[in-house]
């Protein structure tokens, strides 16, 4: 690098489309304070774990606040309340917690995200139809502005804590939030599990029986129309083979007297991708043919079935930098939400990405419950929808773009801490309060400082 | 920003009025491209190119007047449209003057060759892969030529400053490595525009939508060097070829 240029290469997790930024790693809540109220138009924004997939953790040219030394938790009290630091990892918190029997009221995907992150993307877990999105269960929190520091809850400024609340960090940095966790009685779940041979068949199941479940989610496989039985009837080809799994925490009494232990933590990553994978090992051939070995694997209906809770909820965190078997090229994270009514939406999108073989590793269907108040918070009640597709597929930007339209017009969205591609013209369609997300930040930072690559990119600033 | 598939929602385009820059801003204008600013020399030609790029799909096009001749004015050429245009996602480098065989001994038009298409961009490059690098990213992408490859007897003092302008371009690539900036070299064919108007055709021939595509594409496969039409590659080969016998090649 030329003499004179500081900072570091940042990319989010899907590896596409690095920028620069002067990486700072404050100490406490006041320097974070002080460095808000320093910077200027090159900006300013926060970074936990870099979990989303796209830029939203980036602000080239500018500063990027990397929360890694806000870090720790109390104990968790009585009433399961615990205050935490917001660059604490969910699975450092867990660890500490589940011990004592509490456990994550909201969980995504994976553990390692930071409690600020979770935040700013208001993230949902399997259980979102059921118990909403992770801010539900944040009881206030702090936030450092470029005019200082502020404590928020439900009541007090609620409206900057609920711009907060799926703000991709646009408000500011969370320092600090107070958390209300679930009291767990073992650390394993009881979970029915049953396949179907199209998409039409998993969701009418999940439309009749999701509510009996505290979690729900189900895996669909979307690298090729597939001949069943039933859609030949009705003279189209079936798309989207699916495995739904849906469970419960298991008390005590559900199970044997060996399996009854006190809630244990989870276990480290036992695999890890090596730096430089050969180019292409992700391709249609492999990935269809894991897809396939996936599907016959699952049982056809199966109940009441004791797995870890850790391999439950997590499966991906068993094997470190997964995203590196993308190779150089990276990928993206398409997630969109329709209303109830639209499932019709989800349908054309697999039968899209399936028609053009675009290849995809199984994408994930879930129904969401309530929105939350955020005015920028994801989730709107119906279905979502998620799947990995490699960069470099022919033709997947104006497919994309396509499907956007689709979302759309049906009143759905897609996902910004998945986002990395997503036009502005079309983000306003999708979240049309963007109004109110503006007036808060206006309030808390009339300078407009704080904003990353993707607000720029989505017209935010 | 770029997206994820290094499309740019600004462009700043050194040579706007160059067709075959027309047919890549078109392009991009149908994707995510919304801020152009299109440099050049002649105001006439330039209000032309603006108004197709907008019908296109661009909304905020400006003009930049700037002199290829003029290389002490290089930086400032290159600074105002950073400033008109406000980040810039994408540099597109596309001045150049071919030579002539009844030109080869005549040392004013070599001066104006070798200027126009070397040393002016040369030093526009060096200014925006600065102004880049305050940004913390961008893409710069330069029209190069099978000629760089290697040099043809029938227009050498061209071939020679396109393949000084590619060597450079591939260097200042790798000078910008941890900045954000990317460098890519699009090596191309004969293309028909007001450059190659009234020329025999020639092999590895190629069209300014191609071209425009496969600068899309490499956009998003962030390659180094992007071959046009991509069987062009193997041009390299005629690197292998004895200059005895090179210099009999006819063209
Ligand atoms: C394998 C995998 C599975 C996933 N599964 C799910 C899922 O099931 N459900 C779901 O909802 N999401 C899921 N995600 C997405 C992930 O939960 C979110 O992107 C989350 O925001 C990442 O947190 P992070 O700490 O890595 O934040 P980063 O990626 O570093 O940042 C994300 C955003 O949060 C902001 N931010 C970070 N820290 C703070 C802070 N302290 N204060 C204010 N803003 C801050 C950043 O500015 C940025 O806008 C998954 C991601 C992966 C990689
Ligand atoms: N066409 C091909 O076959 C081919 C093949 C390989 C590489 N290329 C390269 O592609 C690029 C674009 O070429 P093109 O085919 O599109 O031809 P073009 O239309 O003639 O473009 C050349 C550009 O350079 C500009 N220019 C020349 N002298 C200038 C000066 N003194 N001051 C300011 N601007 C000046 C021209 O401006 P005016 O419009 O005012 O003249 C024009 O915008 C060039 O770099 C060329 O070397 C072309």
């Amino acid at each position: 690098m030329p003499d004179g240029f500081r900072g570091q290469l940042l990319s989010g997790w899907g590896r596409a489309g690095a920028t620069r930024a002067d990486v700072q790693t404050p100490p406490d809540a006041d320097a974070i304070v002080d460095l808000l109220s320093e910077a200027d138009g090159r900006g300013i924004v926060a970074r936990g774990l870099g979990r989303s997939y796209g830029d939203a953790a980036q602000c080239a040219g500018g500063t990027v606040v990397d929360t890694v030394r806000l870090a720790g938790a109390g104990a968790v009290d009585a009433s399961g309340e615990v205050e935490v630091a917001a660059g604490t990892s969910l699975d450092t918190l867990v660890r500490h917690s589940v011990p004592d029997g509490w456990f994550l009221p909201v969980t995504p995907g994976t553990r390692q995200v930071t409690v600020g992150g979770a935040i700013a993307s208001d993230v949902h877990g399997k259980n979102h139809h059921v118990d909403g999105g992770f801010c539900r269960h944040v009881t206030a929190m702090t936030i450092a502005t470029p005019t200082g520091l502020r404590r928020v809850s439900h009541a007090q400024d609620g409206e900057l804590f609920w711009a907060t609340a799926g703000g991709m960090g646009l408000t500011g940095v969370v320092t600090s939030a107070r958390l209300r966790m679930l009291e767990v009685d073992t650390d394993r779940m009881l979970v029915d599990t049953d396949r179907f041979v199209d998409l039409d068949g998993v969701m009418s199941a999940m439309e009749g029986g999701d509510d009996r479940y505290r979690y729900s989610v189900a895996w669909v496989d979307c690298s090729g129309p597939v001949r069943a039985k039933a859609s030949r009837a009705r003279g189209r080809p079936g798309v989207g083979r699916a495995v739904l799994t849906r469970g419960d925490h298991a008390r005590a009494e559900d199970l044997p007297s060996r399996l009854r232990s006190a809630p244990s933590p989870p276990g480290r990553p036992r695999l890890g991708v090596p730096r430089c994978v050969p180019r292409g090992i992700l391709n249609r051939a492999s990935i269809a043919a894991f897809n396939e070995a996936w599907y016959r694997r699952a049982p056809a209906h199966r109940e009441a079935e004791v797995q870890p809770m850790w391999r439950f909820f997590h499966p991906l965190d068993g094997v470190a930098d997964w995203n590196r078997l993308y190779g150089r090229a990276g990928f993206l994270q398409y997630q969109f939400a329709v209303p109830p009514s639209s499932g019709d939406v989800v349908t054309a999108v697999v039968r899209e990405l399936s028609a053009r073989r675009i290849p995809s590793f199984l994408a994930v269907l879930k129904r969401f419950g309530p929105s939350s108040p955020g005015p920028l918070s994801f989730p709107i009640p119906g279905w979502t929808l998620a799947l990995d597709v490699p960069l470099g597929a022919e033709g997947l930007a104006a497919c994309l773009d396509r499907l956007d339209e689709m979302v759309a017009e049906s009143n759905g969205r897609v996902y910004l801490a998945k986002d990395s591609r997503l036009r502005p013209d079309v983000l306003a369609v999708m979240y049309p309060r963007l109004a109110e997300l503006s007036s808060v930040r206006r309030r808390v930072d009339p300078g407009g400082v704080v904003r990353s690559d993707l607000s720029r990119r989505l017209g935010l600033d | 920003m770029l997206d994820a598939f290094g499309q740019p929602q600004s462009a700043v385009v050194l040579g706007g009025t160059s067709d075959l820059a027309g047919a890549v801003v078109r392009a991009l204008a149908q994707r995510r491209l919304r801020t152009l600013v299109l440099a050049g020399r002649d105001e006439e030609r330039l209000r032309s190119a603006a108004s197709s790029a907008v019908a296109a799909g661009a909304e905020r096009v400006s003009t930049v007047r700037f002199d290829a001749q003029d290389v002490s004015d290089a930086a400032r050429a290159v600074d105002e449209c950073f400033d008109v245009a406000g980040p810039v996602d994408l540099l597109l480098l596309a001045v150049g003057v071919l030579s002539h065989r009844q030109d080869e001994l005549d040392s004013s038009a070599t001066a104006e060759v070798v200027t126009a298409t070397y040393s002016w961009p040369a030093v526009a490059l060096t200014r925006a892969a600065s102004r880049m690098s305050e940004q913390g990213y961008g893409r710069i992408v330069v029209l190069s030529s099978l000629v760089a490859v290697r040099v043809p007897r029938h227009n050498f003092v061209y071939g020679s400053a396109k393949a000084g302008l590619d060597a450079f371009s591939i260097g200042l690539g790798d000078a910008l490595s941890g900045t954000g900036v990317i460098v890519q070299v699009v090596r191309l064919g004969r293309a028909p525009t007001k450059m190659t108007e009234g020329l025999p055709g020639a092999p590895l021939s190629t069209t300014p939508e191609a071209v425009a595509d496969a600068v899309v594409a490499g956009l998003e496969s962030r390659a180094q060097v992007v071959w046009v039409p991509p069987a062009a590659r193997w041009v390299a080969l005629a690197r292998l070829v004895p200059q005895s016998l090179w210099r009999r090649i006819p063209g």
